[in-house]
C-alpha cells in the first residue's frame, strides 16, 4: 500500500471522549473475519456499535453522528481525533488502526494510548499524539465552546497547537519513526534492507 | 548493575539498535491465527517475497472455529477466513494445525502445552494475549498484523524497549482463591493501563508455589492492565511441566537446556523502573462490575459509590454500571445470571476443568442457565476425558464442547444475546465482547461453577 506522506496537518478535530476507549469499541470483533484491506470496509465499522443502534439506525448523541462532527474527514476538516486517555487497550487488532485510516483520520490525540495499538497506528501512518492532560482537558474544552476549532500537528517541528488558544505543546516521536513518516517508508521495507545483519545474528 | 530477566532476554535478541530510533529484535517464534494474519500475507505476496524462516512459525485457527462441531463453519465470512489460513501455510510452508485435528486449539493453550513455547524465546502473534507465553520464562508479546508482515518476512519487528517492572504477590492463597483471582485483584489495584508501557516480571513465594496453568492464566492478563509481556522466571515447576512434550528438547539437549534455562532469572542486584508487593492473604474470590476488567471487587463486596470520584470519573464510572445495568453500592453476590463460558486462553486448561469439576460434582447445574465449557485445545480435552472429568460434568448436567475461543469474543456461533448477564472465565468484559448487547462479569472457574449451580453470582467458599 502506498502511503501518503506526513508533515503539517491543520484541521477541525472529532472529539471522543471515553477513556479506556478499547480496540472493540473502535472495532467490534464481526468486521474482523474479513481477509478484505478496503479502506472503506474498515472506515465503515468505525466505531460502528456506538454510532448505530441494534436495529442499523444512527444514534444521534454520538459524536460522529452529530451536525458539528458528522462530517466526513477531508483536507482540513475531522482529520484529527482528540481521544480519552489510554486510548485502544485490549485487543492488540490492527483492524482499529484500519478503521481510523479508513473514516479518513491522520492524527489522533490523547494523554496516553495504548502500546501495541500506537504501534499499529504508527505502521498505518496515523500519527498518535501524546500531550498532557492539562492540553487534552483544554482541547476538549475549546472543542465544546467552537466545534471549529483547529488544532495544528506539525510533525518536522514536533509540536502541537490548540490554535483557539495559541498554546502550543511538543510531543515525542523517534527519528526514525519521523523519518519513515514524512517520506512514506514503511518498516518492513527498512527489515528486509538489514538482512545480512538478521543473517550475521543467526550465525552468532 | 545486575539484569533483570526481560533484560537478560531481550539483550540476547537484538539485531541491532536502529540510530535514534527501534530495537530490532530477533523472534524465535511467530504464531500466526485466521483472524490477524490474512492481510500479512497478501503483503507478502504484494512484495513477492518468501516467509524467511517458514520453520519459526506455528499456525493454527481458533477464533472461528465453532464449539458444538467442526465439520464446517456456516458463516461464509468465517469459513473463508479459516479456509484463507490453510491455503496461505501450504503457499508459504507453515506448519498448519487444521480445525478439528488433535492439534488444534486455541495458540496461546497449544503454544505452551506442546513446547512449541519455551524459556528464554522471544514469542510474537498478532493477538494481544500473547502474554500468556511468558509464564514460560520467555518475551512474548502482542503485535499488529504489519508487524506479522514484518516477522515473516525477516524474523525480526522494531521495537522500543518497554520500562521493567516486578509485581511481588507474597504468602499463601486462601481457599477458594485461584490465579485468576490474583489477576483480577492485581488489575483492579493497577488498573487497566497502571503498566502501560511496561514489561511485568511476577514474583514472590504465591508465584514460586503457583501451578504451571495458574501461571500461564495470571501471564494471560497482563494484556488487560496494558503491560506489554508478563514474565515469570522458569524454575522446577516450568521444567517438570515442559518436560517429554512434543516439542521440547530430548534427551542431552533437554539437560544442556535445563541449564541455561536455570541461568534465566533477575539477578538479586538487577534494579526494575517500577517494583510493587501485594499479599495473597489479602486476595478473595474476584468479579468484575464493569466493562474493563479492572473495574473489580472481592465477590463479597459492593460496587463502589460516587464517593471520592470527580465529575469525569463519575461520567464513566456510570456509564459502565448503565450498560450494566448495574447500580453504585449494589451487591452482585445472589444476582441472577443467565450464562456462564468456562474456557478461552485464560481458563481453558485441565487444571480449569478440575477447579470446575470439584464444584459441580455430585450437584445439578441450574436450569434457568446456559453454559457453555469449552476446553482450550484437543490435548486438553482429551485430558479432560482420560481423567473421567467429562463422566462428571455430564452427571452434574454440563456438556463438554469442542475446543475453540468460543464465547470469549463473538467471532464464532458462541455468542451471548442482548441483554443477557454472563458469568465467564474469559479475559474481557468489554461492551459487547461476548456478542452486541452482552453482559460480562469474568470470574475464576471456581465461581463459575458454583453459579452455574446456583444459576445467581455464588461465592464458591459457601457453596
Amino acid at each position: 500500500m502506498a502511503h501518503q506522506k506526513f508533515n503539517i496537518i491543520k484541521s477541525t478535530c472529532i472529539p471522543i471522549q471515553i477513556d479506556n476507549c478499547n480496540t472493540d469499541l473502535i472495532i467490534p470483533a464481526r468486521y474482523l473475519a474479513s481477509t478484505s484491506r478496503d479502506p472503506k470496509f474498515f472506515g465503515d465499522a468505525f466505531m460502528h456499535d456506538l454510532r448505530y443502534n441494534a436495529k442499523g439506525e444512527p444514534v444521534d448523541e454520538f459524536v460522529l453522528n452529530q451536525p458539528s462532527f458528522c462530517e466526513a474527514p477531508h483536507e482540513g476538516c475531522h482529520e484529527i481525533i482528540v481521544g480519552g486517555q489510554n486510548w485502544g487497550s485490549g485487543s492488540s487488532r490492527e483492524h482499529a488502526a484500519w478503521a481510523i485510516s479508513g473514516y479518513g483520520v491522520r492524527v489522533v490525540i490523547s494523554s496516553s494510548f495504548a502500546d501495541i495499538h500506537r504501534n499499529n497506528l504508527l505502521n498505518c501512518f496515523v500519527l498518535p499524539v501524546i500531550v498532557s492532560e492539562a492540553f487534552q482537558q483544554e482541547l476538549f474544552a475549546s472543542i465544546a465552546k467552537d466545534s471549529n476549532t483547529m488544532v495544528t500537528v506539525d510533525l518536522p517541528a514536533q509540536t502541537v497547537t490548540n490554535e483557539s488558544t495559541g498554546h502550543s505543546e511538543k510531543f515525542d516521536i523517534n527519528g526514525y519513526k519521523k523519518y519513515c513518516l514524512m517520506n512514506g517508508y514503511d518498516d518492513i521495507d527498512y527489515l528486509l534492507s538489514q538482512t545480512d545483519k538478521i543473517e550475521a545474528f543467526e550465525n552468532k | 548493575m545486575g539484569k533483570t530477566l526481560f533484560d537478560k532476554i531481550w539483550d540476547a535478541h537484538v539485531v541491532q539498535k536502529v540510530e535514534d530510533g527501534p530495537t530490532q529484535l530477533y523472534i524465535d517464534r511467530l504464531y500466526a491465527h485466521e483472524v490477524t494474519s490474512p492481510q500479512a500475507f497478501d503483503t507478502l505476496r504484494d512484495k513477492g517475497i518468501k516467509v524467511f524462516r517458514p520453520e519459526h512459525v506455528i499456525a493454527m485457527p481458533d477464533h472461528n472455529t465453532p464449539s458444538d462441531q467442526q465439520e464446517t463453519i456456516h458463516d461464509p465470512i468465517g469459513r473463508n477466513q479459516v479456509e484463507t489460513l490453510a491455503r496461505n501455510c501450504a503457499e508459504f510452508g507453515i506448519k498448519h494445525f487444521c480445525m478439528g485435528s488433535k492439534d488444534n486449539g486455541i495458540i496461546h493453550v497449544v503454544g505452551p502445552e506442546k513446547a512449541l513455547s519455551l524459556p528464554g524465546m522471544t514469542i510474537v502473534c498478532g493477538d494481544s494475549h500473547t502474554s500468556t507465553h511468558g509464564a514460560v520464562g520467555a518475551i512474548a508479546m502482542g503485535i499488529g498484523t504489519s508487524e506479522v508482515a514484518q516477522v515473516l518476512a525477516s524474523e525480526c519487528i522494531l521495537q522500543s524497549k518497554p520500562k521493567t517492572m516486578r509485581i511481588n504477590i507474597e504468602g499463601t492463597l486462601q481457599p477458594g482463591v485461584v490465579a485468576k483471582d490474583v489477576a483480577l485483584y492485581i488489575m483492579a489495584q493497577m488498573t487497566t493501563a497502571g503498566a502501560t508501557g511496561y514489561a511485568v516480571e511476577y514474583a514472590g513465594s504465591t508465584i514460586r508455589n503457583m501451578s504451571m496453568e495458574g501461571r500461564l492464566t495470571l501471564s494471560n492478563l497482563s494484556i488487560e492492565m496494558g503491560s506489554r509481556a508478563g514474565l515469570i522466571a522458569p524454575d522446577e515447576t516450568t521444567f517438570a511441566y515442559l518436560k517429554g512434550r512434543e516439542y521440547a528438547p530430548k534427551g542431552e539437549d533437554w539437560d544442556k537446556a535445563v541449564a541455561a534455562w536455570s541461568q534465566l532469572k533477575s539477578d538479586d542486584d538487577a534494579v526494575f523502573d517500577k517494583e510493587v508487593t501485594f499479599r495473597a492473604e489479602d486476595i478473595k474470590p474476584r468479579i468484575t462490575y464493569g466493562t474493563n476488567p479492572g473495574a473489580g471487587i472481592a465477590i463479597d463486596e459492593c460496587i463502589p459509590t460516587l464517593d471520592g470520584m470527580n465529575e469525569s470519573e463519575q461520567k464513566q464510572f456510570l456509564s459502565q454500571l448503565e450498560y450494566m445495568q448495574f447500580q453504585p453500592g449494589q451487591k452482585l453476590e445472589g444476582l441472577p445470571i443467565d450464562y456462564c463460558f468456562l474456557g478461552a486462553c485464560t481458563n481453558g486448561r485441565i487444571e480449569d476443568f478440575r477447579a470446575f469439576a470439584s464444584i459441580v460434582k455430585g450437584k445439578k447445574k441450574n436450569p434457568n442457565v446456559v453454559a457453555w465449557l469449552v476446553p482450550g485445545s484437543w490435548l486438553v480435552r482429551q485430558q479432560i476425558i482420560d481423567e473421567g472429568i467429562d463422566k462428571v460434568l455430564e452427571e452434574a448436567g454440563f456438556e463438554l464442547r469442542l475446543p475453540s475461543c468460543s464465547a470469549c469474543l463473538a467471532m464464532n456461533p458462541d455468542k451471548v444475546p442482548a441483554g443477557k448477564l454472563s458469568i465467564s472465565t474469559s479475559n474481557r468484559n468489554f461492551v459487547g465482547r461476548q456478542g452486541p448487547g452482552a453482559r460480562t462479569i469474568l470470574a475464576s472457574p471456581l465461581v463459575v461453577a458454583a453459579s452455574a449451580i446456583t444459576g445467581v453470582v455464588t461465592d464458591p467458599r459457601k457453596l
